[in-house]
């Protein structure tokens, strides 16, 4: 954007001069009488009267996505919204609503701005270029319409008056032109704070670098989770996965090959439950060949391999028992319980298809602070850390069904046609290296109590350029809002001698105009007429002296 | 591992800084009563004057705005500024003064930054608000007459932090334990105390604009219109209220980027369209909003001016009721 032409009014230029924005410039009168509608559709969509509009939109396109819960953070919370509102959430799922930031009525909205922003950009860009080649333009001839000026006669050499203030406005980081006029003298017009647009650029041209970088994640990006339990080991392939979210353009091939081991999860709490510290030690081999570390995995604390980071997501226990057969095998497992509430109390089942004879599983609750009611006999936990652990568990003796091509969850017994309780309902209690003879042969010990940890691992090579795009957007904010666009001219006419008043005198006029900031820019332009003053002192003799701020 | 005899001494203090505030909020509103009377009494003996002789002084007074700024001081028998203004500034500055140990107490009680839960959030972004206020009467940007307008919503916000969202000085949840907490949420503190003051100053160029057409109209504006009369000028009011947010939203800016840096390091993704998140784009896009009509014809005065005020009020929703409505990843306190 260009200044103001002279000529314009204090009041056109304040106009032009606070916009922040990416205003169309007209386009020339050449354009073809066809493409007149295309054009007009162009100019409405690239107008900032649009462009607030859409910002609005989105505004409020973005309220419904906090108010309804939305799968992509948390799936659970549409499943019970459906049960809670089996009319209506159907309808709004057409919408929609329950993924309302991929919505289409979404994407339209941001799509639309960043088409308007691009479009202003192109002639904003051209258009600042040009300013920054073009000198500041000449003085123009009345300078009392300005809306800073000054004006006073002095002893002091014209020429001398100029190359000093010049030098001046020079070493203020002003840019300078001077221009000699005929009769002796000359103009000196100087501007400064390109850098207001070359931010307000900058700061645009980010938004598009940032949707750029958002887009490269979703498309190229990669998240899984995994659980470990304490001991084992996981190494990166989709494969290794319990869930993922893969990129549209994901190639499995851009995976990080490493792998770490889960030696030991910890976790602190409060005396109230509240947890304090969670750490999961780790080690870990960026690739196959390498030498293994160690890595102390927290919250807020990933494990960064490549462009793979590996979070802790999530913690719980895993109980570790044997279980004896009808022949006397011994037959360990670990068992991921999963935990119900704040205190940890996690259900857990036993599987155990490979037990001679019947097959065997259990099912039950594990308690890391055990509470039991003496009267019914019901355990509970009172306490996240496991500070009194008991497995309670209910047997069962008969056919697990796995044979039959249905799939079962390892964390539930899904099918319990076959299967006949051990010793009917009564749960039994076991504590930690406690053993329970089942009635009819077999046993099952709970030997101790370990832990779990799920993780997730994220690839996103759109996180750098998100990050640069974001640097830039603050950098150009804050050049664009508070520097501040300025012009100044300093015209020195020697008055002629030979007779008349003043003459042999100097004339100084200097005036200013700022296109914002008008009482910052009065206070700066008084300094620098003092500063022309001392060069150029005012005679002693009454000059018609002015200065006038607005 | 809390220090309950300095969480005790920051409690008190936040007590005493409601009652410095207050006390400074009826100063102000003290000093405005007072100076609505004399522009009265003024507009009184202007009106008689005018009938008598048309004298230079009672044409300007006539001309309204302009006197209200600096009412005219010469006539001798005209009664002297009220010092009730000096001394709500007095108060309101050493509340600000308290309210910093408070808060410096609170932090050093519990052995972390004072900015953990929504009883000490709420706290420091009404110090932020005062502070910004404060510095803006100091530097002659603003007249202390908006005091009165500061310091209501200021004790009231405090209020609401010490009854309903007070929680005593604790530990910091793992979730929040990290650096970027210092910097996204002091980011966001910062940022929510101007953009709010802003929104006040906003709200205040609305009534004097409604009370400066009023006047031009020919009637006698009402309340709250009525108190225009005592406020500074629509264009010094559109200024300042411009001047805060525009200080406010490359912090405002910033604080979501720490958040997400943040998010990156604790959640595994840097944005997720968690409520929190998603009202802070809005909000942000709503800035963004009020800063780009400033600057188009036919949306900059009133249009902006309504944009501002809505851009407090998301802020408000994103705090309060995002906070305590809705659960997210932000549902720390």
């Amino acid at each position: 954007m260009t200044l103001a032409p002279d000529q314009q009014t204090t009041r056109e230029a304040e106009d032009s001069a606070s916009r922040l924005s990416t205003a169309p410039q007209p386009l020339g009168p050449t354009d073809r009488q066809l493409m007149a509608p295309v054009r007009r559709a162009w100019r409405q969509l690239t107008s900032m009267r649009t462009a607030l509009l859409l910002l609005f939109l989105l505004a409020l396109a973005s309220i419904p996505g906090s108010f309804l819960p939305q799968r992509g953070v948390n799936p659970v919370l549409v499943l019970e919204y459906f049960d809670d509102h089996p009319t209506l959430a159907p309808i709004l799922d057409r919408l929609g609503f329950f993924d309302s930031f991929a919505a289409p009525w979404f994407a339209a909205v941001y799509l639309l701005l960043f088409v308007s922003l691009v479009g202003c950009l192109g002639p904003r860009i051209r258009l600042h270029a040009k300013a920054l080649r073009t000198p500041p333009p000449p003085v123009p001839r009345v300078l009392t319409r300005m809306p800073s000026t000054d004006r006073w006669e002095t002893g002091s050499d014209a020429e001398q008056v100029l190359a000093q203030t010049g030098r001046g406005l020079r070493k203020g980081r002003w840019r300078v032109v001077t221009r000699p006029a005929e009769g002796g003298g000359g103009a000196i017009s100087a501007e400064k704070g390109y850098l207001r647009e070359t931010g307000n650029l900058l700061f645009h041209l980010s938004l598009v670098g940032l949707l750029v970088g958002i887009a490269m994640g979703g498309l190229l990006g990669f998240q899984g989770t995994v659980l470990v339990k304490e001991g084992d080991g996981f190494a990166n392939s989709v494969f290794a996965y319990d869930d993922i979210k893969p990129g549209r353009r994901f190639d499995a091939d851009r995976l990080v090959p490493f792998s770490f081991a889960l030696e030991d999860f910890r976790a602190t709490y409060a005396d109230d439950g509240k947890a304090l510290t969670f750490n999961a030690d780790l080690t870990y081999k960026d690739s196959p060949d390498a030498a293994s570390q160690p890595y102390d995995l927290r919250v807020n604390h990933p494990l960064s391999i490549g462009g793979a980071k590996t979070y802790l997501l999530g913690h719980g226990y895993a109980p570790k028992v044997v279980v004896t057969d009808l022949e006397g095998n011994r037959l360990e497992q670990t068992v991921v319980c999963l935990p119900q509430g704040p205190t940890f109390l996690s259900t857990c089942v036993v599987k155990v298809p490979d037990a001679a004879g019947e097959q065997l599983a259990f099912e039950g609750v594990f308690t890391p602070t055990t509470v039991q009611d003496p009267e019914t006999g019901r355990v509970t936990s009172v306490y996240p850390a496991p500070e009194a652990p008991a497995l309670t568990l209910v047997g069962f003796r008969g056919d697990l069904n796995l044979d039959n091509g249905l799939p079962q969850s390892v964390y539930a017994l899904d099918d319990r046609s076959g299967l006949e309780p051990v010793d009917g309902d009564t749960p039994h209690k076991l504590l930690p290296g406690e053993t329970w003879e089942l009635p009819g042969g077999g046993s099952i010990t709970f030997v101790e109590t370990t832990e779990w940890a799920t993780f997730q691992v994220t690839q996103d090579p759109g996180k750098v350029v998100a990050l640069v795009a974001s640097t830039g957007m603050v950098l150009g904010l804050c050049l664009s809002l508070f520097v501040r666009r300025r012009r100044v001219w300093i015209r020195v006419t020697p008055v002629p001698a030979g007779g008349g008043p003043g003459s042999g005198r100097t004339v100084v006029e200097v005036a200013g105009l700022a296109r914002t900031g008008a009482e910052a820019f009065a206070d700066e332009f008084t300094s620098l007429t003092g500063r022309v003053r001392e060069t150029a002192p005012p005679s002693s003799s009454p000059t018609p002296e002015q200065q006038e701020h607005t | 591992m809390i220090d309950e005899a300095l969480a005790r001494l920051s409690d008190n203090l936040f007590f005493g800084t409601v009652l410095l505030y207050a006390l400074s909020m009826l100063a102000f509103a003290g000093e405005q009563a007072a100076r609505r009377t004399r522009l009265v009494e003024e507009s009184g003996a202007a009106a008689a004057a005018t009938r008598l002789a048309a004298s230079r002084r009672t044409r300007a007074m006539a001309g309204g705005p302009s006197t209200v700024e600096e009412p005219p001081v010469a006539d001798p028998a005209a009664p002297r500024p009220s010092r009730a203004g000096q001394v709500g500034l007095v108060l309101a500055a050493v509340g600000a003064v308290v309210h910093t140990g408070s808060v410096v107490t609170r932090g050093l009680a519990a052995d972390r930054v004072p900015w953990g839960n929504m009883y000490e959030f709420s706290s420091m972004v009404a110090l932020a608000a005062v502070v910004i206020f404060l510095v803006l009467v100091a530097t002659g940007r603003v007249e202390r007459s908006l005091g009165a307008f500061v310091m209501l919503p200021a004790v009231l916000y405090l209020g609401l932090a010490g009854t309903v969202l007070y929680t005593a000085a604790g530990p910091l949840v793992p979730a929040l334990d990290s650096y970027w907490i210092q910097i996204h949420v002091f980011a966001a503190i910062l940022s929510s105390g101007a953009f709010l003051l802003g929104g006040i100053v906003a709200l205040l160029y609305l009534l004097r604009s409604r009370h400066d057409s009023q006047v031009a109209e020919g009637r006698v504006p009402r309340f709250p219109m009525s108190m225009g009369s005592t406020l500074p000028t629509a264009p010094v009011l559109d200024r300042v209220s411009y001047a805060v947010i525009a200080f406010a939203f490359p912090i405002w800016t910033f604080a979501i980027i720490a958040g997400a840096i943040w998010a990156e390091a604790a959640w595994g993704r840097y944005w997720g369209w968690d409520p929190k998140e998603t009202w802070s784009f809005i909000t942000w896009v709503l800035y963004a909003g009020y800063l780009h009509a400033r600057a188009t014809a036919g949306w900059k005065g009133t249009r902006a001016a309504w944009i501002g005020v809505i851009g407090a009020v998301a802020l408000i929703i994103n705090y309060y009721v995002v906070n305590i409505f809705i659960v997210g990843f932000h549902s720390y306190a």
